[in-house]
Order: C-alpha cells, then structure tokens, then sequence
C-alpha cells in the first residue's frame, strides 16, 4: 500500500514504530500534493518548509525517546476560516486576501500540542457561505471522484484534500452542514461534534450560534482520535461546555445492546435521489441484521427548518462580517478623497463575493426597524420548536439516521445561478445545526455514475461516542470508505 | 407663554476594574496609543468575548444603589451601527433583558426633597478614541483603541427632570453615589463620566411632552448645564414665533457655545438589534444579589440625614461633609476619637482641611493628617492657643507630623511655668504704668492690653489664661 | 412579498456596499424569492412558543478581573492598511 493512501493512525503507528520517518512522510505527501492538488485545487496555502521543520522536530524527539503528542507526526489540514499563527487565513475572501492572524485558534494549538503537522490551508466558499466551494475569491475546488463536479461546501477543499489522499485529516466547519455534506460529496467520514464541545476560539465566525468546528477523516477511528485533541473547555468561549472529553477512540468498537435507530419520515421524502434513497434503504437492513431495531418517527417541524435557518444565519452573519470595514486590518479600497462611508462601501462592495453580500444584506433585512419580530423572534420561536421535536425524538430512539445530502454531488456551475436552491440542499444538515446535536457523515455506497452517497447519523447533545460507534459498526460491516478516487 | 420643561439624562461612567470588559487588556488610562488592545478588543477575525465578572458586579450594585428592580435573567445584546471608533461595528449592550430596571435617585434641590426615576441601568462597552490632528487641513482622522472594551455602565433616567437646578443636583448626586459605592471613579477630564441629554419643552400644565431634542458629546457637567440653559431658550424662541420642534440629535459646540444638528430622528441608527450568541446568559438569583447589596455602604443621602440628626451640625455643612465618601469617613473617624464637639469638628474639616486640600488639589485620601492627629490638634487647642493651633495646623499639613512634634521642634510650647511669667508680668507691669493706673480706675480693656503686650513679648507662647491670672493678682495685690 | 429599490439602497447603506444597479436589481429579485420563502413560518402559531436565541444550557460564564498582557503597538498597527505614530489611520471623520 502507498503511504498517502494511510490512515491517520496507520500512518502514525509507522512513524512511532520508526517504520517511516516523519520527515519522509512529508516529503511523500507534498509530493502528492504537487502532483494531485492541481487537479482539485484543495489548497488556498501550504507552507512546506515549517511543516518540514516539524516533521523533523517530531523525528528528533522520537529519537531521544522524548514523549510525543496524541498525534504525533500526522500531517493534517486546516480550513482556511481557522486562525492560525503567522500563516495566512484568508476565509477564502479578498477582503482578507493577505491577513496572517497573530494568534492560533483553540484547535490548532491543540494540535500543535499534540504533535500534528499543519501542512496547509484548504478552500472554502467565501466566509464559509455556500455548500459547493464555488464561491472562494480564488479558486474552485474539484471533486476527486470528478473533477468536473463540485465537492460540496463550504468545507470542500478539506474534503476534497482527505478523499485525494492529500491530507490524511482535515478540520473544517459546519454551520449548516458544511462539513457533512462535503465528506457524503467527496466519500470520507466528516464529523460535527455537539455545539460547544470544540471551541470557536479563532474559526472565523459566520453564524456564531451554529458554527463549529469539524473534522474530514478518511475513517471513522481518525475522526475519534482527532475530536479527543479538538475538544475540551476554553476559557475564551463563553460558549465552550465545561464536560469532559471522553476517550472516544477506545469506545467505538463496542457491542450493541438493542440499537434504536430513528428513521424520521420527513428525511425520506420528495427531493431526494433515487440511488440516496436506495443506498439508504440497504444501510438501514444493515443496521437491521446487526440487531438494530428501526423506529418511524416524524420531527413535525423540519419543513420550516431551512426558512429558520435562513433568517438566523444571515442576521447572525449579517453582524458578524461588519468588523470588516478596512479600518484595522485586511483590505481597504478607497479613493484619495473618499468619506469613510465611502470607504467602508467601496471596501466591501470590492472584498466581498456575491453570495456574502446577499447574506449580509438579507440578515441586514430581517433585522432592521420594525422587522426583528417578524423575522429573527419568529425563527427563534421555530429553533424551540425543532428542539422539542429532536427531545421527543431522542426519548424514543438512540439516534437518527438520514442521508446527509438529498442528493450527490452536481456539476460546477450547475447551482450557482438559483441561490434558494441551494440553500434547500442542506434540508437534511441544519437542522443538526439550529438545535445544536452531533452529526456524523460517512460513505454508504456510490451512485452508478461513481460518485459516493453519505449516511448521516445525528446522535444527542454531547452523544458523539454514540455516534461513532454507530458509524463504525457501518464500517466494519461495508468497507465503502476504503475505496478510493481514480484520479488521473 | 408659560412652558414647562422635560429633561432626562443619559450617563455612562467607564466602571473600576482592572480589565476590559470582554478581555485582559488594562483599562489604565493615558497610555501610548493602542498599547492597551490585543485580538478580542480589536475585533480580529476568529475572536470572542468573556465577561469580566467584576464589571457585572460592579453593575449590580449600581442597579441596586439606584433602587432598580434586578431582572434574574439577564443578556448580552449587539447593537449595529458602524463607527471606526468601535472595532465590531456593533457595541455588545443590553437592549431586550436590561439589568437594572425602574429604580429612582431621591434629590435635595435646595431643601426640597424629590425623586428623580432611573429607567435602566445597564452595561455596555466602550468605544475606542477618535483624535482629530489639530490642523485644520489635515485630511484625516486617528483612532486609539485602548478604551475600546472597556466596561460601562449605562444609567438613563424616566424623562422626570424640570429645570436645571435639578439636572445639576441630579449629576452631583449620582457621581456621588457611584463613588460612595466605588465603581467607577468618575474623573471627568477623563471621559469616565460623560452625560447625554434630551430635552423638550410643552406648554405649561400640557398633558403630551414636545418632541424631544437629543443632545450628545457632553463632556462636563458644565456643558450639560450649558447646553440645557442654551436648547430651553432656543426651543422657546421657536415655540413663540409659532414654529415646531423638530425630533432631531443635536452636538454641544463647546467653543462656541451653541448646539447644532448632528441628525433627524429620520436618519437616526437602526441598530437592529438580537442578542449576542457569543455569550451566554446570566441568571441572577436572590443569593447573588444580597450579597452584592451587603458590599453598598451608606449612600450619600442618608448619610446627610444622620448628619444632622446625629451630630447635630447644620444641613449644609452636612452637605459638605457627605460631598464625598472619604471625607465623611474622615469626619466621622475624628469623631469617634475625641469628645469635642462635631460643631468644632465640622469647622476645622470644612475651614481648614478643604482648604488645604483645595490648595493642594489633593484627595482627602492622600492627605498628610490623618483623623488622629486632627484630634490630637484640636485637644491641644486649649493649651497652646487658636492661633499657634492654626501654625501648628498648617506645619502638620506641610510636613505630615504630628502636633507635639511640631510644637516641640518649633518651640511652640506655651509659658506656663508661673514663676517665669510672674517675672514677665511684673516687668510688663512696670514698662505700663499708664495701662496699671487706667486699670486700677475700672478700666477692664487695660487688662487685655497687658495680657496682650505680655503675648507680644513672647511671641504667643505664653499661655493666656495663666497669664490673666497671674495679672489680676499682682494688680490686685499692687499698692 | 415585495422590496422596492428605494428600500434595497437604504439596505445597501445598512450594510455598508455599495451596489451598481444591475447588482440592485438581481439582489432585489433573489431576496424577494427568499423572503417569500421564509414566510413559510407565518404558517405557524407561535403565540405561546419561547424563543431559542442560544444552543447551550450555558449560564453565568465569566472571567475574573486579571489582567494579561496586551500585544504590542507594532504587532497590532503592522495588521492594518493604515497607520501613523502609534495610531490607525482613517479619512477625516466630521461629526
Ligand atoms: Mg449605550
Ligand atoms: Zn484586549
């Protein structure tokens, strides 16, 4: 077997077994990346040089028997809306063409901590807005199992990266599926933890009560592994829970005691592809043969999840993205004898892409004079009731299974020109994200035409040990996550 | 035509803490520019905000010291408005769930007793400081972020103001307050008190108030008073040639004395405001709040009243007295140490103390004498006299020691060996014989002159009560 | 459900961008259909139903009042476009 074509963990027990150096498996790597990322244009940046440095840090302490971190010598990706120290973090927008962030993220000093390699910055869609990777200021992303289609979004360059053996994990974020939907587009297990169990402290925000960090991996026990580094309490998110990080790895591989498992009916209806459903339909008579009991149930109010959604995201964003004014940092465009209104509107009319300046100025919209109870109060009233139904639903089962994305992924271009559209495709994702549960994406089959299908297992608040091991039982009995793209 | 006058106030005062409200800058004022900041306060992509607990606190207790019912649910709300000044482009505020609500100030506007109602009271976070190069053609502006962050409380009164008078005891006695209950330390020159004001006018016995007039940008006390004196002439002028008031917000042109229009209530923010999802809410329960109550000492008012009930001094030197917190401490410590009257008391703090301290422009905090060696002052009066009291007085302030001390260095100690003054009277006697004969004719006043030529002679130390003695006897005696 | 051009420029200026009159338009109609969309919810009785503004149980968090250190001028200053003896630079703002 090729080295690139390792998991995380294989690839780190040969380095810790001294099998390989870490400074070979990067060289390997970047050799890969400079042969494949062309096709697939992964990367915003890389930074080779410092990634080597490490790689030789880590090979040092190896060799003085020094103690090394949980993920010692892995070479992994971060999507470039995740701050990290001295190296540029762009959020895929010319306004924040060339900022490089004076500090890391929570999560990338965690996996610095822990020995990880950081090898790169992966695309996104602008400000993680979008579900196709077609709308980064820079580049489009391409699907390794086609690269005439998109790898789904926004995290799609992480995706796209994992599933080309380019990086052997990725972190990425979800704010309305952005990391789900791109892993069942791209064919790799794409994790978004509970809201608050992986700290916000530097992922640029977007929607602050719905973004979190996630994780691309090219099997479930890598996802385990890295959510264990990713998570825990930060002190400087008011939003971070305070419980403790389980040991997740150790904890996938158990038995099943009676499984219930929630198939709601509403995630199986109009819209969805024949071959999903299909691939679906036989994922569930898996979990059936393997003991599992499958319960219909409904979650009456998903029908309006999309339009809450809509409304809470955008007002959210809308707030979010005013800091970027060209006062303090990033790009300023203006003219010798512009006002500052001036300023700040050439600015952003220049820095901000299309899809960005339509969420500012629809969240802008719902929240202005004599419109916030029509609109945001409303969606937040709608959040509670899609709470209760997931409360109502998790007493009766254990977790509840879906395809991640009605469809497979579609060809470049194909959804640019009807933004509604694409916000109705993540109807299976975020709702995950407004009440705030885990959810897990992993392969469950591939259509005709080879482009792989994902199974979405949503589990309760703080259950991600539930749901890996649900996603891993998957695995072990399909195999679907170690085919790999043919890519020429 | 009568009019009557309504006036409410805004009032932020910048809160006693160490840090920013959202992060661990240093809220210390008059650093180098933009010193004071890091990623949170300036709004770098990626950051989040943390409460300061004491700030919160700190608000509590001005909640409560203004008589405000305490909401047990409590939140953070962003307000939009773009200003370079504030590094989000949205204030984190409060706005749906205030902290502090319905609450009243009582005032005494000379001798009349009268309640001013606090709408809300609520925190917030400063904006950072724009500077404007001095130069008339500079063609651009400057910004200092290091006040941006830093904890404010907000207090708005209900529109419950009528004239000025009562503006300026109402902004006199909540600084006093604040300070009483130590959460802010009210330095105007320093921006850590700055008032807002609105203002209408309707005429007289009207049951509808006039359309509102904002006035932002005040920076002192003076200028509210100003400002005020400057819009009720303006808004009366216009109301008299049968003009309506516009709703608008208005500047204070300190430098030349007018108020001008900043923006039409049409133009005015639309601040969209939705709570802030990067906090999370707090719940204040009934513990939190009497503990936070048990911490507010003795307000202002009350203080006054017992004053004067207690101590029996008059009402306005209790006034005086209860100005400020340390310098009722101070009262109060000197006298729980001495049996003299507060009256005497009262006198040497207002007379004396302030005005050193005046001249010193010096806090009663720092002051060289402590409430002990007042004391010990005033108990050596009797002896040394009033007159070497006040030298003694103005050395100790000088030099920080205490009475005997400089009495004896200064060799200040009365005659009142009566040997040594016997000697002395009986020369005086003999150096006056025109002043002994007037004396010995009736004439009291001859005493007074010996006893003062005696003083004279030595300087006022001899001590002259012993003195009249010691002449009422040899004069007596005398042939 | 409809917005008026008007209505899209005051938006515009709220949002700080500046818009020329084919992005007015194609903004307008693209926000028109996802309003319309939205007002899905008005399908709802929401009289008696609390609003969910946060996704955690979370309450009271605080940090004490300690202070940290804060970053030095240059670090902050070298971030912005523009800047002059220790402080950011912006056109002349007139009140
Ligand atoms: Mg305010
Ligand atoms: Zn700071």
């Amino acid at each position: 077997m090729l080295l690139h074509q390792l998991t995380a963990k294989q690839i780190q027990d040969n380095i810790v077994k001294r099998k390989i150096s870490c400074k070979e498996v990067i060289e390997d790597l970047f050799n890969r990346i400079n042969e494949k990322d062309s096709l697939i244009k992964a990367y915003i940046s890389l930074d080779e040089e410092s990634a080597l440095e490490r790689a030789r840090e880590i090979d040092g302490k190896l060799s003085n028997g020094e103690d090394l971190g949980v993920l010692a010598g892995i070479p992994i990706a971060i999507k470039d809306n995740i701050c990290t120290k001295n190296m540029k973090t762009t959020c895929a927008s010319k306004i924040l063409e060339n900022f490089i962030p004076p500090y890391d993220a929570f999560v990338v000093n965690n996996l610095r901590k822990e020995d990880a390699i950081i090898i790169g910055k992966t695309n996104l869609d602008e400000f993680a807005m979008g579900s196709t990777t077609e709308n980064s200021a820079f580049q489009i992303t391409r699907n390794p199992w086609n690269t005439e289609y998109i790898p789904g979004g926004s995290s799609g360059g992480s995706a796209a990266a994992v599933s080309t053996d380019i990086a052997f994990m990725a972190l990425g974020s979800d704010t309305g599926g952005s990391v789900r939907q791109p892993a069942s587009l791209c064919g790799n297990v794409g994790l978004k933890p509970t809201y608050g169990r992986v700290s916000r402290y530097g992922l640029i925000a977007f929607a602050s009560s719905m973004d979190q960090i996630g994780s691309f991996t090219k099997d479930v026990c890598d996802a385990a592994l890295l959510l264990r580094v990713i998570s825990g309490y930060d002190c400087l998110d008011s939003t971070c829970s305070t419980l403790e990080v389980e040991d997740y790895v150790s904890h996938i591989n158990g038995k099943f005691d009676g499984l219930r498992i929630g198939v709601p009916k509403e995630f199986f209806g109009e819209g969805i592809d024949r071959e999903v459903r299909n691939a679906l339909m036989n994922a569930l008579e898996i979990y059936k043969k393997n003991g599992a009991k499958l319960i219909d149930l409904s979650l009456p109010h998903c029908e309006y999840a999309i339009a809450t959604y809509c409304i809470i995201a955008t007002a959210e964003a809308s707030s979010n993205l005013a800091r970027y004014d060209g006062v303090r940092y990033g790009m300023r465009n203006q003219l010798s004898d512009d006002s500052i209104m001036e300023m700040y509107c050439r600015t952003r009319a220049e820095g901000f892409g299309d899809e960005v300046k339509r969420r500012i100025l629809l969240g802008n919209y719902v929240l202005s004079a004599g419109y916030y109870e029509a609109y945001y109060l409303k969606a937040s009233k709608v959040r509670n009731l899609l709470k209760s139904d997931f409360d109502e639903a998790f007493k009766k089962v254990d977790c509840i299974i879906s395809p991640t994305s009605p469809t497979v992924a579609s060809k470049i271009g194909e959804k640019m020109t009807d933004p509604l559209e694409m916000y109705l495709s993540d109807v299976y994702t975020n709702i995950a994200n407004l009440v705030g549960i885990p959810g897990i994406s992993l392969p469950c089959g591939f259509t005709n035409s080879g482009l792989p299908i994902g199974m979405q297992i949503l589990g309760r608040h703080f259950e991600e040990t539930q749901i890996l091991k649900v996603a891993k039982l998957f695995e072990m009995e399909t195999g679907f996550h170690l085919k790999k793209p043919e890519l020429d | 035509m009568e009019y009557d006058v309504v006036i409410g106030l805004e009032t932020h005062a910048e809160l006693d803490t160490d840090t920013k409200l959202f992060c661990g800058c240093s809220t210390a004022f008059g650093s180098e520019p933009n010193t004071q900041t890091c990623p949170v306060c300036l709004a770098l992509p990626g950051v989040l905000p943390v409460i300061n607990r004491k700030a919160f606190e700190h608000t509590v207790k001005t909640a409560l010291a203004l008589n405000c019912e305490i909401n047990n649910f409590v939140n953070f709300d962003r307000k939009n408005y773009y200003y370079p000044d504030l590094p989000k482009n949205y204030q984190i505020s409060q706005n749906y769930f205030n902290l502090g609500n319905d609450g009243f100030i009582e005032l005494n506007v000379k001798g009349k007793k009268n309640r001013i109602g606090i709408h809300n009271v609520h925190l917030e976070e400063d904006a950072g400081k724009l500077v404007h190069p001095e130069a008339s053609d500079a063609s651009y502006s400057l910004i200092d972020f290091n006040r941006a962050g830093v904890p404010l409380v907000e207090i708005v009164t209900k529109p419950d103001m009528r004239c000025i008078d009562e503006v300026e005891v109402f902004m006199h006695t909540l600084r006093n307050i604040l300070l009483y209950i130590g959460v802010s330390d009210c330095k105007m020159q320093e921006g850590s008190l700055r008032f807002e004001a609105s203002i209408s006018l309707c005429r007289k016995g009207a049951q509808v108030f006039g359309n509102r007039v904002e006035i932002k940008n005040l920076n002192s006390m003076k200028a509210v008073l100003k400002v005020l004196a400057y819009e009720i002439s303006r808004q009366r002028e216009l109301l008299e040639r049968g003009e309506q008031i516009v709703m608008e917000t208005r500047l204070w042109d300190e430098i030349s004395a007018v108020s001008r229009r900043m923006r039409l209530k049409e133009e005015s923010h639309d601040y969209r405001y939705f709570p802030e999802p990067d906090l999370v809410p707090i719940l204040v329960d009934k513990k939190n709040i009497e503990s936070i109550r048990m911490t507010i000492p003795e307000l202002p008012t009350k203080r006054h009243q017992r004053f004067v009930s207690e101590y029996l001094i008059s009402e306005y030197d209790a006034g005086i007295l209860t100005e400020s917190k340390s310098l009722s401490d101070y009262f109060e410590e000197c006298v729980k140490l001495t049996s003299n009257s507060p009256k005497e008391l009262t006198n040497w703090i207002i007379n004396d103390v302030l005005r050193v301290l005046n001249e010193k422009k010096k806090e009663i905090q720092d002051f060289n004498i402590s409430p002990k060696m007042l004391v010990e002052l005033i108990e050596m009066k009797s002896e040394i006299g009033g007159a070497i009291a006040k030298e003694v007085f103005s050395e100790m302030s000088n030099t920080g020691k205490d009475a005997p001390t400089v009495v004896r260095e200064k060799n200040l100690k009365p005659l009142s060996n009566t040997a040594e003054l016997s000697s002395l009277v009986s020369e005086i006697i003999g150096a006056n014989p025109k002043a002994v004969e007037d004396y010995g004719n009736g004439k009291e006043s001859a005493l007074s002159f010996l006893v003062g030529q005696s003083m004279k002679v030595t300087k006022g130390k001899a001590n002259p009560k012993t003195l009249l003695e010691i002449f009422k006897e040899k004069l007596a005696n005398s042939p | 459900m409809d917005i008026d051009s008007k209505e899209i420029i005051k938006l515009a200026n709220l949002s700080r961008l500046k818009l020329d009159s084919r992005e007015t338009d194609t903004f307008k109609t693209q926000l028109v259909k996802i309003l319309d969309y939205v007002a899905k919810l008005d399908e709802l009785d929401l009289d008696n139903v609390k609003p969910a503004f946060y996704n955690t149980q979370l309450k009271n968090v605080f940090r004490e009042d300690i202070l940290k250190s804060s970053y030095p001028q240059k670090t902050v200053l070298d971030l912005s476009p523009s800047n002059v003896n220790g402080f950011f630079k912006v056109s002349k703002i007139i009140e």
